[in-house]
């Protein structure tokens, strides 16, 4: 863990305000480093769909009937590059969905990746948590590299989701 | 005509729509909670300046950053501006900020309203 340089880990609840704080901590660390803008741009945001994904995925369930809950998101960096990892718990039932959805993401290229971004935006609804669906797209099309993705069962209900995108830094 | 006016915070962005002053802007940070409530008001604005809009209108985007619920919202505006006649969109963009030009570039791909770029 820390020869891999971890910038920042927040492990409880998420919310849209800790969203911005979680940002804005990452976005001075960042800062301090002196990193290109180019870069920082893309790194932040990655950080908001990955946290904006936690927010909308990760707060519906209920304590009682699916056990303790939590999630966690962090940033760090390589020589070469950052990763933003996050991991939630989700509906087991959602697993093969959202696999599929990121394994179809992870099978184009520049272009693929553009096209579909263009076809979600265009014929796409926002769900009722507010995603327009195109979150994970944005997310491999900043990164540029395959975005690396595991679910780990839980109990009878619940997978835990984790996710890892890559932006290198040249 | 009323004015719409917000202002910007750290996760919305400020917007001014006055068709006294002839300004017509969003711009800064935008990555609500809910992009569909935050932006419905200039949706409702736009719907009513349709009627009777001026014979020429330049819309000024100049954002920063938006996040991908943003971008659904952004692009329902500017399928609006395509019911207003005379409306033009001027796409702002940091010198150095690829991504956002290309935004720009695909959304005007997916409208049928004039677009001019500018760095800032």
């Amino acid at each position: 863990m820390i020869n891999k340089n971890l910038i920042l880990v927040y492990e409880g609840e998420f919310t849209q305000d800790i969203t911005k704080s979680v940002l804005a901590m990452a976005e001075r660390n960042l800062e301090s480093m002196g990193e290109e803008s180019g870069i920082k741009r893309k790194v932040f945001n990655v950080m908001v769909e990955c946290l904006q994904n936690i927010c909308k995925h990760s707060e519906t369930f209920d304590e009682e009937t699916y056990g303790k809950t939590t999630a966690i998101f962090m940033i760090g960096k390589h020589d070469s590059e950052y990763f933003i990892t996050s991991g939630n718990p989700i509906l087991s039932d959602s697993v093969a969905a959202i696999s599929s959805k990121l394994e179809n993401i992870n099978s184009l290229d520049k272009d693929g990746l553009k096209q579909l971004y263009k076809d979600i935006i265009k014929n796409g609804r926002l769900s009722e948590k507010g995603g327009a669906g195109l979150g994970f797209v944005d997310m491999a099309r900043k990164s540029g590299k395959k975005l690396t993705f595991d679910f780990e069962p839980i109990n009878e209900h619940l997978s835990f989701f984790s996710l890892k995108t890559t932006i290198p830094r040249n | 005509m009323n004015i719409l006016n917000l202002e910007g915070t750290e996760d919305t962005p400020k917007i001014i729509f006055d068709n006294q002053n002839k300004v017509y802007e969003i711009s800064g940070r935008s990555l609500p909670e809910d992009s569909a409530e935050f932006f419905q008001p200039v949706l409702d604005w736009l719907d009513e300046y349709k009627n009777a809009p001026d014979a020429e209108t330049a819309f000024q985007f100049k954002l920063e950053y938006f996040n991908t619920a943003s971008s659904k919202l952004i692009l329902d505006i500017l399928s609006k501006l395509e019911e207003v006649d005379g409306a033009k969109v001027t796409w702002y963009f940091h010198e150095d900020d690829e991504d956002m030009e290309e935004a720009g570039e695909e959304f005007s791909e997916l409208v049928d309203v004039p677009f001019e770029f500018k760095t800032y």
